[in-house]
């Protein structure tokens, strides 16, 4: 019971060996009046046999509906060479590596993937991973406000096209902090934020300016006018930014003239499942003057004492073990399995796979465009590129047409109404390299029809 | 473990090379993107094989310490056995496919074990609500803390910005209270381990926010003056937090609520089994006393007659808000709710008995061999701590040594130099999942490098002398700092 081998006989011997009668005495010290009196409300235990139909039967109940909902996190294929490694008991059971000599696997794995990820974003340097996207905006955010000694202000500019969720965990993170979120509004025609929009801060004391790209919209944005007016001002850049993207889009380390400060993003898409919103891992970069005020896990290679190279945590000094209350954050974990799974992923994807998920997927979300505006009572809001992602507004509610194709087993996109009242009856659709034409084309017609019904009634 | 060697795999890419069955087929149509927001160079990913990732991955996990391949008596970090059911099911197709922002409808099963979860936790805890959005023990710190001053601000009580911690704090604790925008007021621990009580009554006032305090404390003993603690902190205003990092002490003993705290957080991946991964994801659910309810952070599973819904903002006004994307790590979650009905209400007592008893066993054959327990007159929780302060002194080797010899004989070190109040220990938690031939195994092994730094003393300060690497210089590491991998042409 309970993972417990010990027989009878030992717990005999163990209590005769520590000289007590009882296990109960081993309790002794804690005061009678808080001894738990009852746990009723624990069911009775189940074994492996009965837990597995209980979860068989749950699972089978959520189903596996037909999904054009991205949002902020993708499905993608993922290898079967990723989980089957990475669920190995010597990754997936391991502790932070902090005897380095017991966890080199780990810490090569961490200093292969910040290699990647420094690559891919176009930066010099590389954590090893936060907890996710939204939350490792949130560091971003504090990082901007202890590195760029130029500002005072602790202000930050935020686009209303950024994720809406990521804006209220950075809130949520660095309120606390007397950090200040400035809204930055977005075009109503092309869903970019615009340029016109800065020249109120132009001559204002601003710590930093959020991009995201794509945008929430799925939207690309002027990733070089953005980042120029924000450079020529010393406003840090911080990067939102979606990793699979980066096989066809402009990394921001080259952004602009000078390219973004800190990078930050979700890393789901490289190989996690979506399995309801985590564990994802969130990745930052930045450069490398910059590294002593990047908060998490930082993996370095060195020697040993017999001069062979070998790999360890460093600039520990940062961090909430050693510094304490002086801490960059007090992050002390990273999504290590994560990570793994991830690095797993972009090796087997290479440069020229990523490419071709990020291609597929944008020819797909393209193809779901084309496929959904052909229906009447649908057309596309704003008149810009996107990169797998994009929004579409309905002749009526959005909810209740949701509702009615997810009954057909299709979850065909994300309401905007909750978070962007303005654009109407509005609808965020994505597609990846999962989909099919013909799931396109089921998507539609369904649509098609719920459209019709609903106007008929 | 062989002392193994793996290249780094960019080392075995060759231009044109691929794991191509993995790709998706190419698209007939380059995308049409504008020029300006194109990359024109392809990003550092080698260029390899399946096979070559199997093994190179494969060989790289065999350079782990593990709990699936060794003893890990790490103290405060609880490495019990992660049961293989807990993955299996909760990596069902289904549950991995869900999206976050999937309609309730597609979610009722994925939302009964979180409602669930919530519950059992709350029963476990004693605790009045549950929210299990926090994805690490550090991020439930800060939730927790979090809703401590939107308390204090709700009440228009603004002066209270000063959180107390007990010397012997984890790091995470200050740093918590610093994220926070509080200050940090550290206070004495008495000889016996406890809070010294003089030293808090000096301390409390119409500026203290809050405690924070473990227990079992880091020091492995309970905290025997907690009611008083309790109530001396109520009566000055402030709040008291828990760090769970020890709950596994006193799982089904005693429960958070009834020591009268107001905010704890749970270390899902320690008390309840789910996998450290190689250094997270953990999860950090934190539970809070009735006061603290309208401030927990969203979302939560409520549910109304038969049905499970989302909470979010419309339900609880006065959120410290969202924490994560989404839900947090909703699979270490799943993880933790296998695990809970697997032990199930006898089980979950259990735990608090067997972790008690291994430490205390081990605790006794260390002593009877002559280590020195840094609190001898006190019972073990579920780890303890031996002060390695006469073998610096007499010997010249430390708890650093004996750490990495240690991993020569097969055995994870325990954590060292953790509490930074007590000189050269070593925190030993060995869980309620080791056998006791396990135990007498590490014991001996601790035997053997006592005589050996009597015999041998240069050949232990070298150690480890088995394993990938030996020691490893770290001022090179942070002075030289190598964090990427480069091409030779590029050197």
């Amino acid at each position: 019971m309970a993972f417990i081998p010990h027989t009878e006989a030992d717990v005999a011997e163990m209590l005769a060996a520590i000289g007590v009668a009882s296990i109960e005495q081993l309790f002794d010290e804690i005061p009678a009046s808080l001894r738990v009196r009852s746990l009723d409300g624990i069911p009775a235990a189940m074994n492996e046999m009965q837990i597995g139909k209980l979860m068989s039967a749950r699972a089978q109940t959520d189903g596996r509906p037909l999904c054009f909902i991205g949002a902020g996190a993708y499905e993608h294929h993922i290898p079967a060479a990723v989980w089957a490694v990475a669920t190995r008991g010597e990754f997936y059971s391991a502790y932070t590596p902090y005897q380095a000599e017991a966890s080199q696997g780990t810490l090569q794995v961490i200093y292969e993937y910040q290699t990647m990820m420094a690559s891919l974003t176009g930066m010099e340097v590389a954590n090893a991973s936060l907890y996710d996207g939204a939350s490792a905006l949130a560091e971003a955010c504090l990082m901007a406000v202890r590195a760029n000694r130029k500002s005072k202000a602790q202000r930050v500019l935020v686009p209303r096209s950024v994720h809406p969720h990521y804006r209220k965990v950075a809130s949520a993170a660095a309120g606390n902090q007397a950090v200040r979120f400035e809204e930055l509004p977005y075009g109503a025609a092309d869903g970019r934020t615009p340029a016109a929009a800065l020249a109120r801060f132009d001559a204002q004391d601003v710590t930093a300016l959020v991009i995201q790209q794509p945008n929430f919209f799925g939207v690309l944005e002027d990733v070089d006018a953005l980042t120029r007016w924000a450079r020529e001002r010393d406003i840090f850049v911080i990067a939102v930014v979606n990793p699979t993207s980066l096989a066809l889009l402009k990394p921001p380390g080259e952004w602009g003239p000078g390219g973004a400060d800190i990078v930050v993003g979700e890393g789901q898409p490289l190989g996690v499942p979506l399995c309801s919103g985590g564990p994802y891992f969130g990745f930052m970069t930045t450069r490398l003057a910059h590294v002593r005020q990047m908060p998490g896990r930082i993996v370095g290679r060195t020697v040993d004492v017999s001069g062979r190279d070998g790999f360890t945590l460093t600039l520990q000094a940062r961090e909430q073990h050693i510094r304490r209350a002086r801490a960059t954050s007090n992050i002390c974990t990273n999504q290590g399995l994560l990570v793994t799974a991830a690095t797993i992923y972009m090796s087997l994807m290479g440069p020229q796979g990523l490419a071709r998920v990020a291609a597929a997927s944008h020819a797909r979300t393209a193809e779901l465009v084309a496929a959904l505006t052909r229906v009447p009572g649908v057309r596309r809001v704003f008149a810009s590129p996107c990169f797998h992602e994009s929004v579409v507004a309905l002749d009526r509610p959005v909810a209740s047409v949701l509702q009615r194709l997810a009954d057909r087993g299709i979850l065909a996109g994300f309401d905007l109404a909750e978070h962007y009242p303005e654009l109407g009856h509005a609808l965020l659709v994505c597609a990846t390299e999962t989909k099919t034409g013909a799931e396109i084309e089921r998507y539609a017609t369904a649509l098609g029809d719920v459209m019709k019904a609903a106007r008929a009634a | 473990m062989s002392a193994l060697r793996e290249k780094v795999i960019f080392e075995y890419s060759r231009p044109g090379r691929g794991s191509r069955d993995q790709w998706p087929e190419e698209v007939a149509h380059p995308a049409k993107l504008p020029e300006n927001l194109k990359r024109h160079s392809p990003p550092l990913l080698p260029e390899v094989g399946e096979l070559e990732v199997v093994r190179h991955f494969t060989r790289l996990s065999q350079m782990n310490f593990s709990i699936d391949t060794h003893f890990y008596p790490l103290g405060s970090c609880t490495m019990k056995y992660n049961p293989k059911a807990c993955n299996q099911y909760a990596m069902l197709p289904e549950f991995l496919g869900r999206h976050p922002l999937g309609p309730e409808s597609h979610g009722q099963g994925f939302l009964a074990c979180m409602f669930e979860l919530q519950e059992m936790l709350k029963e476990v805890t004693g605790m009045q609500g549950v929210s299990l959005s926090p994805m690490a023990g550090a991020h439930g710190e800060f939730a927790g803390v979090a809703m401590i001053r939107a308390y204090h601000r709700a009440r228009a009580d603004l002066a209270r910005t000063e959180i107390i911690v007990p010397e012997a704090a984890h790091g995470t604790n200050p740093a918590t209270a610093m994220m926070c925008g509080c200050t940090v007021r550290e206070i004495r621990v008495g000889p016996q381990g406890d809070i010294d009580i003089a030293a808090l009554e000096a301390a409390v006032g119409p500026h203290t926010a809050g405690i924070m305090l473990t227990n079992p404390s880091t020091l492995g003993i309970f905290e025997r003056g907690i009611e008083q603690v309790a109530r001396i902190v109520h009566a000055a205003g402030g709040l008291l937090y828990y760090d769970g990092a020890n709950l596994n002490a006193i799982l089904g003993k005693v429960r958070p609520g009834d020591m009268d705290f107001d905010a704890i957080h749970m270390n899902l991946h320690k008390t309840f089994s789910t996998p450290h991964g190689g250094g997270g994801p953990g999860a950090g659910a934190v539970g809070v006393s009735a006061r603290l309810l309208p401030f927990l952070p969203i979302p939560i599973v409520g549910r109304d007659a038969e049905r499970y819904r989302w909470l979010a903002e419309a339900d609880l006004p006065q959120s410290i808000g969202r924490l994560s994307a989404f839900m947090g790590n909703a699979g270490v979650l799943l993880r933790a709710y296998i695990y809970m009905r697997m032990l199930g209400r006898t089980g979950m007592s259990a735990v608090g008995d067997y972790a008690t008893l291994n430490a205390n066993y081990l605790l006794t054959r260390l002593q009877q061999a002559g280590f020195e327990a840094a609190y001898p007159q006190r019972r073990a929780s579920h780890e303890f701590i031996i002060t390695l302060k006469r073998e610096a002194r007499e010997l010249d080797v430390n708890a650093m040594d004996f750490a990495k010899r240690l991993l020569d004989h097969g055995f994870h070190a325990p954590t060292t130099y953790f509490p930074l109040i007590v000189p050269e220990c070593l925190l030993i938690e060995p869980t309620e999942t080791e056998s006791r031939e396990v135990l007498d195994a590490f014991a001996d092994a601790m035997i053997r490098i006592e005589r050996e730094a009597r015999e041998e003393p240069e050949y232990l300060k070298g150690a480890p002398h088995s394993l990938p690497v030996r020691r490893l210089d770290d001022v090179r590491a942070a002075k030289q700092l190598d964090l990427t991998w480069k091409p030779k042409e590029a050197v």
